[in-house]
């Protein structure tokens, strides 16, 4: 048997929840989101740190409380929820199946669908780290389950191998739970993570940061006994004669976030090879008519307040899209990002349809001092704004004006780039 | 103390395929393995090919017993429940010089009685595998390889042998064997065992054992391969068994898909001193990514999930060595079971019970149960299979391992099975949860969960990755120290 909704949002982290509210309160009235562990909320529940929500709420709340906040909202009504239930696949006409312990098999068919599904961890394999495969190498968001949800040490003399945001975030959860953090290794000249997060997790504890170091070697066979850092060189390569061996029984990863896209796969959505989620319009729609994308699935994000806004503006847009007034995709031209821009989202932009203001988020590939931030409409510069410094870990955005594109007929490229002056 | 009939030292799959074949009759029948599980050692450590037969000198142990596993190793799996996929091999050459040895190749298959060889070239090489790299010329086509899952094949073996009355005793190390009057007494940390036979199967330290009973000194060398293993969206990119024709260069390293539909990569040959180093190490990974693209173009090396090593136990002769240890009566070795170790293990098994049958003379017996049923795998069931296991326990409902699609009640089954896991790396090998792109990440905390429930006398704090030695965890959090283990 299956079951019609009008908008099926899978995932229950903050993208699910918010682009369900909007969805809602855009007037759409069947709603599910679909949800694979037993509560709603995502990575948050176990994000017990604050920081959250200081530009939706202007507080600084914890992962949890920012869950909650969401929750509450989603719960006002008009949308319903199947927790506990792993979505299987999705057909790229919108048939979404799903199995759950309690209700078994199920087929929901929808007319429209928003991807929320997040993204994971880097392995190690993925590194090609040598060495022994004991026990006590953890990802850094699976020692922060252990720690924030089950209340158990994964070890107490830990090294963390990458400098992403969990990563720093379970060098201050560790040592708080007295554990004693020996380093951060990370493998570029600088940290794949927010600065704030350096200063309060690491420089407030006396952690030191080891650019341009990596872990060369694994030791001990049945639980971690010590790992080696080397330098490396400009090419990532380990420089003979750096290495030093830290004991210790916990090697921790936080080397990177990958937007979980199996799904999107099933249902034919195109990936960018850069951020490894869907290639989206002006209105976050995947090149699958119907389907869109917001969220860590779409690209990994820095902060969850931008997620939220992101996932709002799926939503609504899925909800036009159900209600027919999502006028049909005209032009679309090409967003070009170049120049040290790693990517931009949306990839494309229709200008007839956009709304007045468009927020395009963006990643540069380097740390970049007072370079500027440029965009072309074809060859005419837009925009030109100097940013003091700029780096991998924190998302850019520029704001596009509608009157602008469309002041320029016949726009046949975006582009994003950065330059000297 | 009472007298065993058959001590088996070893339930890797050469010790767990002695232990189902012997328990055919009415003996009594004991294996000992020092580490937690089955299939810790070589076993699971491995290329996972059942090999044609053409590699092994005509005339050795080696030939005879991989053509005869082969011939085994379709209808076994069948009775097991274990996945085999008969997908054939390729040996592929670069170079028309080369042809020759590829001839040689299958004269010596022709000798060995391998099936159904053939020279293959052109197009319809490129056909058959289209990702061939642009220098292969030619390749060697052998119908008969197929690919096995050398974890379910072990434990396979060993939880029929249970059912059919063999015993396992886990974590027991054998620290010596001496002959005691027309017996033999086995010793190990723990209790002492007497054995009217004792079988050699202990991997990469039979030479140990062996030389335990014998001045006829034994030298086993761990060669250690290591491997690439890619993710299932590259487990597609060959659809066989792609090795490279061994030249003056080196003997080359395969790709293929395994079972699971990932695609492995390797081994490297690397004779080493360390018994345990099963470490991979900068130089032999770069070996691999260096190699295996002369047989096969583009592999997608950033899907890449994991690295291991395994060692094979190989020794100067290159030849399995079985067989009654001379001056030695009842003592049988079963050792430098190195490749083709794993195609051969059924034929082992059997050739093994004949030199039993020829010192205790023992009956058959008339109740011997030949089959066994695996763990359900819902990955690759289709929608209705799925939902039928769903109706017979919900718990097939609840997805723990995300990334293969494992549940809770293929998990609850491994841990309950005769032979049960009780470690990570148990349930991993029997189920294939933790296997996937996150590489246990996610499931990691849920599984703990699951063997702290399941198992009476085991809790989530005391869980391990393989065994003792291995905890995952190492105390509370601060504030709940001195609390209640959940």
């Amino acid at each position: 048997m299956t079951v019609n909704y009008d908008i099926v949002v899978i995932g229950g982290g903050p993208a699910g929840l918010a682009a369900a509210i909007a969805a809602r309160d855009a007037g759409c009235a069947s709603i599910l989101v679909i949800e694979r562990d037993r509560e709603l909320g995502g990575i948050l529940n176990q994000c017990i740190h604050n920081g959250f929500g200081l530009i939706t709420f202007d507080e600084e709340l914890t992962g949890p409380e920012y869950a909650a906040r969401f929750e509450k909202l989603a719960l006002e009504g008009g949308i319903d929820f199947m927790l506990d239930t792993m979505v299987i696949d999705v057909s790229s006409d919108k048939l979404v199946t799903a199995v759950s312990q309690a209700e078994g098999m199920q087929f929901i068919q929808a007319k429209a669908i928003v991807l929320a599904m997040g993204c994971r961890e880097r392995p190690r394999g993925a590194l090609n780290i040598p060495g022994y495969r004991p026990a006590g190498i953890y990802s850094a968001g699976t020692a922060q389950r252990l720690v924030n949800i089950e209340g158990f040490m994964p070890g107490r003399e830990v090294v963390i191998l990458g400098s992403g945001d969990i990563g720093l975030i379970m060098a201050r959860r560790m040592t708080f739970e007295g554990a004693h953090v020996a380093c951060v290794a990370e493998l570029m000249p600088y940290s794949g993570g927010l600065k704030r997060n350096i200063v309060q997790c690491l420089d407030d504890f006396g952690i030191p940061l080891l650019l341009s170091h990596t872990v060369v070697r694994i030791e001990g066979q049945k639980r971690v006994e010590a790992v080696v850092i080397a330098e490396v060189d400009g090419h990532g390569k380990p420089i003979p004669g750096t290495e030093v061996t830290y004991p210790c029984d916990t090697l921790l990863l936080s080397v990177g976030l990958i937007p979980e896209n199996e799904l999107s796969l099933t249902a034919g959505v195109e990936l960018s090879p850069v951020t490894r989620g869907p290639v989206v319009n002006e209105v976050l729609e995947t090149k699958v008519d119907g389907i869109f994308a917001a969220g860590n699935v779409l690209h990994v994000h820095d902060l969850v307040d931008y997620v939220s806004q992101e996932a709002a503006v799926a939503g609504r847009n899925a909800a036009a899209y159900v209600a027919g007034s999502l006028e049909e995709n005209g032009v679309s031209v090409p967003v070009t990002a170049t120049d040290g821009v790693r990517y931009t989202v949306p990839q494309s932009i229709d200008p007839e349809r956009m709304p007045d203001e468009l927020t395009v988020r963006f990643r540069v590939g380097n740390v970049y001092e007072n370079r500027y931030v440029s965009v072309y409409l074809d060859g005419d510069r837009i925009y030109h704004r100097k940013r003091m410094i700029m780096a991998p870990g924190e998302m850019e955005q520029v704001v596009l004006k509608k009157a602008e594109l469309l002041a320029h007929p016949g726009l046949a490229s975006i582009t994003f780039k950065l330059e000297e002056a | 103390m009472e007298t065993i009939d058959v001590l088996i030292i070893g339930a890797g799959v050469a010790g767990a395929a002695c232990a189902r074949e012997l328990s055919k009759r009415k003996l009594s029948i004991c294996v000992l393995e020092r580490e937690e599980d089955v299939c810790c050692g070589t076993t699971k450590a491995n290329s996972a090919i059942v090999h044609a037969g053409f590699d092994a000198a005509t005339g050795s142990l080696m030939a005879k017993l991989n053509v005869r596993g082969n011939e085994l190793m379709g209808p076994l799996c069948e009775d097991l429940g274990v996945d085999l996929k008969n997908i054939g091999s390729l040996v592929v050459c670069t170079s028309e010089e080369d042809i020759p040895g590829l001839q040689a190749l299958l004269d010596r298959g022709v000798a060995n009685g391998v099936k159904d060889l053939r020279i293959v070239r052109g197009e319809e090489l490129r056909e058959l595998e289209p990702n061939l790299a642009d220098e292969v010329v030619a390749a060697l086509w052998a119908p008969t390889a197929s690919i096995v899952n050398p974890f379910q094949l072990n434990w396979a073996l060993a939880e029929n042998a249970l059912a059919n009355g063999a015993e396992f005793d886990f974590n027991t190390e054998v620290t010596g064997v001496v002959r005691d009057g027309d017996c033999w007494l086995v010793s190990t940390p723990g209790e002492e065992y007497r054995a009217r036979c004792v079988i050699n199967a202990a991997g990469v330290y039979a030479d140990s054992i062996h030389n335990m009973v014998s001045d006829d000194k034994m030298e086993i060398t761990p060669r250690r391969g290591q491997y690439f293993v890619l993710d299932t969206t590259a487990g597609r990119h060959v659809g066989h068994t792609v090795f490279q024709l061994p030249t003056k260069l080196g003997k080359g390293v395969l790709v293929t898909p395994t079972t699971a539909g990932n695609l492995l990569v390797g081994p490297t040959a690397e004779d080493i001193d360390e018994k345990e180093g099963t470490d991979t190490t900068a130089a032999g990974l770069q070996e691999l990514l260096a190699k295996a693209p002369l047989s096969v173009k583009n592999i997608p090396f950033r899907e890449t999930i994991t690295s291991f090593s395994g060692l094979r136990a190989h020794r100067a002769e290159h030849d399995f060595a079985i067989g009654e240890v001379e001056g030695a009566p009842g003592f049988i070795d079963c050792a430098a079971i190195e490749s083709p170790g794993l195609t051969s293990a059924p034929a082992i098994g059997e050739m093994v019970a004949e030199i039993v049958d020829g010192i205790l003379h023992p009956e058959m017996r008339d109740d011997f149960i030949a089959t066994r049923e695996g763990i359900p795998n819902v990955e690759w069931a289709t929608d209705e299979q799925w939902a039928a296991l769903i109706e017979k326990d919900p718990a097939y409902g609840r997805v723990i391992c995300r990334c293969r699609k494992v549940t809770e009640a293929q998990i609850v089954s491994a841990i309950h099975h005769p032979l049960g896991a009780r470690s990570l790396d148990g349930i991993k090998r029997r189920t294939e949860a933790c296997m996937g792109r996150c590489q246990a990440g996610f499931c990691t905390p849920k599984i703990m969960e699951i063997l702290d429930r399941e198992l009476s006398d085991l809790a989530f704090s005391d869980v391990t990755k393989a065994g003792p030695g291995s905890e995952l965890i190492v105390g509370r959090d601060k504030e709940l120290e001195g609390g209640d283990v959940a």
